[in-house]
């Protein structure tokens, strides 16, 4: 009997332990599965949608601004600033060194791997951040984010990785971890006055219109950036999106390459694994 | 007395009439209320056309005729313009010897919205980008053989949610 | 100063397709810029091409016509390495212009 109640209690301690790592494995990030239930989603929602397509945002998921945007690629609104980014590209800087310096594969065909997790210095490193540190590197000054030059030289390298695949790295370290997870609570968390937050638009209502737009499934969302956005009438990069998309939800947005941006950067790139790069952009 | 002018190399001095007229505009000009007609527009620009806001005063001004229909134009453009300020549209006729395509958005604040010149050889048919204030019929409209010809669509032109 | 003219002009059987995207602001004159002023109203008037000494097609622009225009048209004629003249002037008198090669 004695042995009975010590087999019993032990068995409920056991048990205990097992329930409690059972919650603690819940809670450990698991990059892979989420982003095959990320992917299931939007297959599921989207049935018609080659994964390769999800890189065209919301002409991927709609047929009549397809065939706006169609005409429009006939001849893009982008040329110019890919011409700008080449030429800047190409430039070397006063030292004699260029970013092609700085990039594996001289900088060509690369854009697919951005953002990756510096492991050195234990941050996110978007490919705007990695051209900026080039510059102040090689005694440059940085550039402006958002627009401009930084907008024609990341046009000009992701046109270099046009159809190449998202191939983005979560090394085995807690600090990329837990940059992948601040990235991902980002995403979902509701922030602003109209209290929306990224998933309210391009999860839940993706595919829906928005007043007059459609919006872009979350999946593959950022494959087509920097974009010329007809409403800008010039290019534009990630966190340029980011932070107008922030504001228009009317909360106050983040600086650009702000380690939240970096951040959620990550994260949904990560989960685009395998949609191809179909930047640079045009969209609405 | 009808203005007596000395007749030189220059031609007739100007009249009174006219060379008041022309500082009045370019008076105007320099306070930026003469609108799109100035005094040094681009050659064979029809400055007055483009001024114009209404469908009837525009073609008047621009051909010197209001158009009938026809089944033998084709014109493309969206249902729902993506965006205002870039709607794609293509413009295509049969009809023989044509000598001009104009687009015409007659609720933009001015309503002609360009115009082309094809000279034989030519062919009948032209695409752009226009932007539209507002939702409203693209009219497009065809001089051959010395008539005009035209149809019109609609283009819903809605706020962007997204765009701000 | 880079050319603010882009041209694809392909020639086919019998007639050449040409399609131009000019680098311009086509300001119509009624946006306000982030001074809360109306930005003035800049934009291309007339839009010029010419093939073998002739002019081949001629745009009449107001500002209704999108930021960085596009154009598409085709005419008869043009082969492999032809010159095709391009050229702009808009309202405050600017003007640019360039020749490109009609493609085969």
């Amino acid at each position: 009997m004695r042995s009975g109640r010590l087999y019993r209690v032990g068995f409920a301690i056991a048990a205990l332990l097992g329930f409690v790592s059972l919650a603690r494995a819940a809670q450990a990030p698991n990059p892979a599965a989420d982003q095959r239930a990320f992917q299931a989603y939007f297959r599921s929602r989207f049935p018609t949608v080659k994964l390769a397509d999800f890189g065209n945002g919301p002409y991927a998921v709609n047929a009549l601004m397809r065939k706006q945007w169609e005409e429009i690629m006939a001849f893009p609104p982008y040329d110019f600033a890919l011409d700008a980014g080449k030429a800047a590209f190409a430039k070397p800087f006063a030292n004699g060194r260029g970013y092609a310096d700085c990039f594996p594969n001289k900088g060509i065909g690369i854009r697919q791997t951005f953002p990756y997790f510096d492991t050195k210095t234990g941050e996110v490193v978007t490919l705007d951040l990695a051209i900026n540190r080039c510059r102040i590197a090689n005694g440059e000054k940085p550039l402006p984010y958002q627009v401009g030059l930084m907008a024609a030289i990341t046009a000009y390298m992701a046109e270099t990785s046009r159809g190449k695949a998202f191939d983005i790295k979560i090394p085995d370290d807690p600090r990329a971890l837990a940059a992948y997870e601040d990235g991902k609570r980002f995403f979902y968390a509701r922030r602003g006055q109209l209290n929306f937050s990224c998933a309210s638009c391009h999860v839940q209502a993706a595919g829906q219109r928005l007043r007059g737009d459609i919006l872009a499934p979350a999946l593959g969302i950022l494959a087509a950036f920097p974009i010329y956005r007809s409403d800008w009438g010039s290019m534009g990069t990630i966190d340029r999106r980011f932070t107008s998309c922030n504001a228009q939800v009317r909360s106050v947005p983040f600086a650009p390459q702000d380690k939240t941006y970096r951040d959620l950067e990550y994260f949904l790139s990560y989960m685009s694994n395998g949609v191809p790069i179909t930047g640079p952009g045009a969209r609405p | 007395m009808a203005g007596h002018r000395s007749v030189g190399d220059h031609g007739p001095l100007p009249t009174r009439r006219a060379t008041l007229q022309v500082m009045t505009l370019v008076g105007l000009a320099g306070l930026g209320l003469a609108g799109p007609a100035h005094a040094d527009n681009a050659p064979g620009w029809p400055a007055e056309a483009f001024q114009k806001k209404s469908q009837r005063d525009a073609l008047q001004a621009l051909l010197g005729m209001q158009f009938e229909s026809t089944d033998k134009i084709t014109l493309e453009v969206p249902e729902i313009a993506e965006n205002g300020a870039v709607v794609p549209v293509s413009i295509s006729s049969s009809l023989p010897n044509v000598t001009s395509i104009s687009i015409l958005v007659p609720e933009n604040p001015f309503t002609l919205a360009a115009s082309y010149k094809l000279p034989e050889g030519t062919a009948a048919a032209v695409s752009c980008r226009l932007k539209m204030a507002k939702t409203s019929n693209v009219v497009a409209v065809v001089e051959s053989g010395g008539k005009a010809y035209g149809v019109a669509r609609q283009v819903k032109v809605t706020l962007g949610g997204c765009g701000g | 100063m880079p050319s603010t003219i882009r041209v694809r002009a392909v020639a086919g059987d019998d007639s050449t397709e040409v399609q131009a995207l000019i680098q311009h602001p086509m300001d119509s004159g009624f946006v306000k810029g982030h001074d809360g002023k109306l930005i003035p109203p800049h934009y291309i008037e007339v839009l010029t091409f010419k093939h073998d000494g002739k002019v081949v097609f001629t745009a009449f622009w107001g500002p209704a016509v999108s930021r960085d225009p596009y154009i598409k048209f085709s005419f008869k004629g043009g082969k492999k390495d032809d010159d095709l003249g391009v050229s702009w002037i808009d309202n405050l008198g600017k003007s640019d212009s360039s020749v490109a090669k009609i493609m085969g």
